[in-house]
């Protein structure tokens, strides 16, 4: 057996056994009932202040189940570019998705909260030993921002918990707390969701806290970016769609608030969208890219209707596998030519054909083209935006769907630029010698390609779990 | 059996071995430290069964055995404990250091002394009376004094004992004047007639206040808060590796359930409340901010460790100062006790890696921990357990110790310390985390690499320790129960 060999096999099971588990669930889910949590498990941790290890899964974090376990099983697929140390490489990945996969069946907000931060070391020590480029500063710059972050966001939990808990036995339960919050005063909603939205606005780098996302994305070897941008950011929209919006709806309708949002998630949209055509390598083009693509999440849970949370919902699902597809094909034409600089590359898809196909499948899915699921999340986040229009006149939220739909344009722009220059015209030196893709090598991207076109041509497929607890969700304002 | 028969057996227990250290000759010395674990863990077993209700003599003015006493109790045997087994893994390092020229070293005492110590933790943990506070307190510091300067061929111990015992002196004079005061103002020494007769209303409150700042002075000195704190990192890296996590964190638990029981008179007193909370504050802010910002230039892991510890006081002097309530159902002295044993897995784990690579590489320098995960695996993951848990990682015990602190201060609405806090525990992640980067990024220094071998006992106490930080990071029910 060669070196590593054993700790690849032990994730590819463990990997396995969580895609398995997870089809079993998506089989015995009774989709009827998808606004309530499912094949709940209770453990008391604390009696005061009240923590339990509690899981439990509802029509939204079914789909996010079904995303980790995809992409850590795509992700556990790659094999590291240079041997050695295989033990840390892989268990890293499964960390990270045991936090991100933790984070998405908690139905206690400490374990929610402590299950993310499973995945701060982990992708320090990854980038920061396996990563390409200025790895270093971004696994440091990552790092600080999320820890940052997440400390912001733990001190608007903790006055959440506080505040509804009153002079009673302060409770992290989930179900409890979705009683007893949307009671506080709506004066103290408002900060409290502020700070919410700015601790998650960090972690899912809402514009302008989006600084770490790209280079760390682009330094990351191709697991970590791919569990990161594809599953891991993905924590803080889910969050905003449990805690924030359910929890403090006086917060999440302050007219400030709303205003404050649609002008940031537009800087997510056009601004990042601009910053991303102008990118000179691949890496950072797709880094880039991912920070757009969370502008239109927003966009989504901003809208407040059902049509955009499940566009919002279906986006994060879309949005995490193709964006773990295209940092997978990333990596494989690094390893292939030894560059990503866009102007040294080019021709790529003559040798490397079926490498060629896959990013411009992915690249396509990325922009939204129709028989995708990004088409499909997209198409509902802007009819979410108009859903709820007033009668005579255009709202700020009409405004600013119009502007974001230019966002499409943007991406269409740096994408087939990406795409052209890397795999057509005139054949590069760094090309010539590339060889196509192994079989081995085929199966992660098979396995996503497969996710998006089947959840693409069949929204129904994730429609079901997500159209009833977006509509239990809307029905709450 | 009553509870201070246990103070008793662990100061038989070290006379016993100080006389077995002297007469055995010409023996191995090892036989004495495993000899006082053997002792003190007898000693731990019998904490779990003692009689704790307190008797009608008049001993139980100057003594208590509550729950929090027995904690501390707990704390300082564990504690001591560790130390020891680290000692047996520095015995190298004691040999060359204490070595009388052309002969060997000696280092029978260093399994003895400590145990004196512990004996004087375990009094303090349980002192409710100005002398006995006062006896119990100077038998710690004065073991120490020696523990200290213990490596007499090496100047940076001789340096670091000398500074410790100035000032040590000096908090001494603070505490002392400050008792003077406060006897002088209540006419009394027993704690619980002080409170009584601060709370009565007919105390002046000047004098009061300024004996309660003396007090505070001396205080922060044992537990390593501003204004008496930088002794700290002068100290940590003179000292034995072993004393330094004997000092940071035996002596601080004792120092922090003196803390708690000399402060609370003032704190409970409606007169004095509201300024002695504020002074409280004050300190803790600053011992936040000196601690956390302090610690990020440091390039030596023993100096990082002491600005961790004093960062680590400022949290919990933070806790102490958030009103009588506390938060969450736990009094802020049951918040400080949680984190005291939250601190003392995880800093004991980082002092016995440290004691490792520090013996293999003849370095404390955070190089010397340079590509430790290829040297060996197992001490790179305990350390970085150690301080994930230290730098407040959910999923570690650490992090519950700054949850509940962060809770009660959230509960009394303190804004402005929590700020500090939270900058603080940013700040933690960055310096910590360093330790973590030479760990992993960067290549050992020397090449082909060299193993580190761990002995068993060492490693089956990281094993315990690790085990310990995760567990009761997910599961703190046990600990919590063991405090109510």
């Amino acid at each position: 057996m060669a070196a590593g060999a054993p700790a690849r096999l032990t994730a590819l099971a463990a990997a396995s056994v969580n895609l398995a588990i997870t089809a079993w669930i998506c089989l015995k889910f009774d989709y009827a009932n998808g606004a309530n949590f499912q094949f709940e498990a209770a453990r008391v941790v604390l009696e005061n202040p009240k923590i339990g290890f509690n899981v439990g899964a509802d029509g939204m974090s079914l789909i996010m189940v079904l995303l980790t376990s995809l992409v850590t099983l795509a992700a556990v697929l790659m094999k590291p570019v240079k041997a050695g140390g295989e033990a840390l490489y892989y268990s890293s990945s499964l960390l990270i998705a045991a936090g991100a996969m933790g984070a998405f069946v908690a139905t206690d907000l400490f374990f929610f909260y402590a299950f993310h931060e499973l995945a701060l070391i982990p992708t320090f020590l990854m980038i920061g030993m396996r990563g390409t480029g200025d790895n270093r500063d971004a696994a440091w710059k990552i790092t600080i921002y999320l820890g940052l972050g997440s400390l912001v966001l733990l001190a608007g939990l903790a006055a959440l918990v506080i505040n509804a808990s009153g002079t009673g036995i302060t409770t992290f339960d989930m179900a409890e707390l979705r009683q007893l919050a949307p009671k506080i005063a709506p004066a103290t909603q408002e900060p409290i969701y502020l700070t919410i939205l700015l601790g998650f606005g960090v972690l899912i780098s809402l514009f302008p806290f989006h600084s770490w996302a790209a280079p760390a994305y682009a330094s990351a070897p191709a697991p970590t970016a791919m569990l990161h941008a594809g599953v891991l950011k993905k924590f803080g929209l889910y969050g905003l769609l449990r805690v924030a919006v359910p929890m403090l709806p006086a917060g999440f309708h302050a007219e400030w608030i709303q205003h404050l949002l649609l002008v940031l998630l537009l800087g997510n949209i056009l601004f990042i969208g601009l910053v991303t055509i102008a990118q000179k390598e691949l890496d950072f083009t797709l880094g880039n890219s991912s920070v757009m693509h969370m502008g239109y999440v927003f966009l989504g849970i901003a809208s407040g209707t059902a049509v955009g949370y499940s566009g919002a919902v279906f986006l994060m699902f879309a949005h995490g596998v193709s964006i773990a597809l295209l940092f997978a094909l990333c990596s494989y034409v690094r390893e292939k030519t030894g560059t990503l600089q866009l102007a040294r590359l080019g021709g790529l898809a003559k040798f490397a054909p079926f490498l060629g196909l896959s990013f411009a499948m992915a690249a396509f899915a990325s922009i939204g083209l129709p028989g995708f699921a990004n088409f499909a999340a997209e198409i509902m986040v802007f009819l979410g935006g108009f859903a709820e229009k007033p009668a005579d006149h255009l709202g700020p939220l009409q405004i600013t769907t119009i502007l974001a739909l230019w966002g499409v344009v943007i991406s269409a722009v740096y994408m087939l630029r990406a795409f052209r220059k890397v795999f057509q015209g005139e054949p590069a030196e760094v090309c010539t010698t590339a060889t196509d893709l192994s079989f081995a090598s085929r199966l992660p991207i098979l396995l996503l390609l497969v996710a998006l076109l089947t959840t693409g041509f069949v929204p129904e497929l994730l429609m079901k779990a997500i159209r009833p607890f977006a509509q239990a969700l809307a029905a709450l304002n | 059996m009553p509870a201070y028969y246990l103070e008793v057996a662990v100061v038989i227990l070290g006379l016993v071995l100080l006389m077995l250290e002297a007469f055995a000759t010409g023996r191995d010395k090892r036989f004495v430290g495993h000899l006082a674990l053997a002792g003190l863990g007898a000693v731990l077993v019998a904490l779990f069964f003692v009689n704790t209700t307190p008797g009608t003599s008049s001993f139980w003015q100057f003594y208590t055995a509550d729950s929090l006493a027995m904690t501390y109790k707990a704390i300082a045997l564990v504690c001591t404990i560790l130390v020891l087994i680290l000692g047996l893994d520095y015995i190298p390092v004691l040999e060359k250091f204490t070595a009388r020229i052309g002969g060997r070293g000696a280092w029978g005492e260093f399994f003895c002394l400590p145990v004196f110590i512990c004996a004087g933790m375990m009094w303090m943990a349980s002192a409710t009376d100005l002398t006995s506070i006062f006896v119990s307190l100077e038998t710690v510091t004065i073991g120490l004094y020696v523990m200290v300067t213990f490596m007499r061929r090496n100047v940076g111990s001789l340096e670091a004992g000398v500074k410790y015992l100035i000032l040590g002196a000096l908090s001494t004079g603070f505490l002392v004047y400050g008792f003077t005061w406060l006897y002088g103002i209540t006419g009394q020494t027993n704690l619980t007639a002080i409170a009584d007769k601060l709370n009565s209303g007919t105390v002046a409150t000047a004098p009061a206040m300024f004996s309660f700042a003396l007090i505070l002075v001396a205080l922060a000195f044992k537990v390593g808060a501003v204004p008496l704190h930088f002794w700290i990192p002068d100290v940590y890296q003179g000292a034995p590796t072993p004393i330094t996590a004997f000092l940071s964190v035996g002596s601080k638990a004792a120092g922090f359930i003196v803390t708690t029981r000399l402060l609370a008179p003032y704190l409970n007193a409606e007169a004095l409340t509201h300024n002695a909370t504020a002074i409280l504050l004050a300190v803790a802010c600053a011992t936040l901010l000196v601690g956390n910002f302090a610690a990020i230039p440091q390039s030596n892991f023993k100096r990082l460790l002491a600005y961790s510890s004093i960062s680590h006081a400022g949290f919990l002097v933070l806790a102490l100062g958030s009103g009588a309530t506390g938060g969450f159902g736990l009094q802020p002295s049951q918040i400080v006790a949680f984190y005291m044993a939250a601190y003392l897995c995880m800093t004991l784990l980082a002092f016995a890696v440290l004691v490792v690579v520090g013996r293999v590489t003849g370095s404390d320098d955070l190089s010397a921990f340079n590509g430790l995960h290829q040297r060996s695996p197992f001490l790179a993951f305990a350390l970085t357990v150690a301080v994930a848990s230290l730098a407040g990682v959910p999923l570690t015990v650490g992090f519950f110790g700054k949850f509940f602190v962060f809770g009660a201060a959230a509960e009394h609405k303190l804004w402005l310390p929590l700020v500090f806090a939270v900058i603080g525990a940013a700040a933690g992640f960055y310096y910590y985390l360093k330790v973590v980067r030479n760990m992993y990024w960067n290549p050992p220094a020397t090449t082909p690499v060299e193993t580190i071998p761990v002995a068993l006992l060492t490693k089956v106490t990281m094993l315990v320790l690790i085990a310990a930080t995760l567990i009761f990071g997910v599961y703190p029910q046990p600990l919590l129960h063991f405090l109510r």
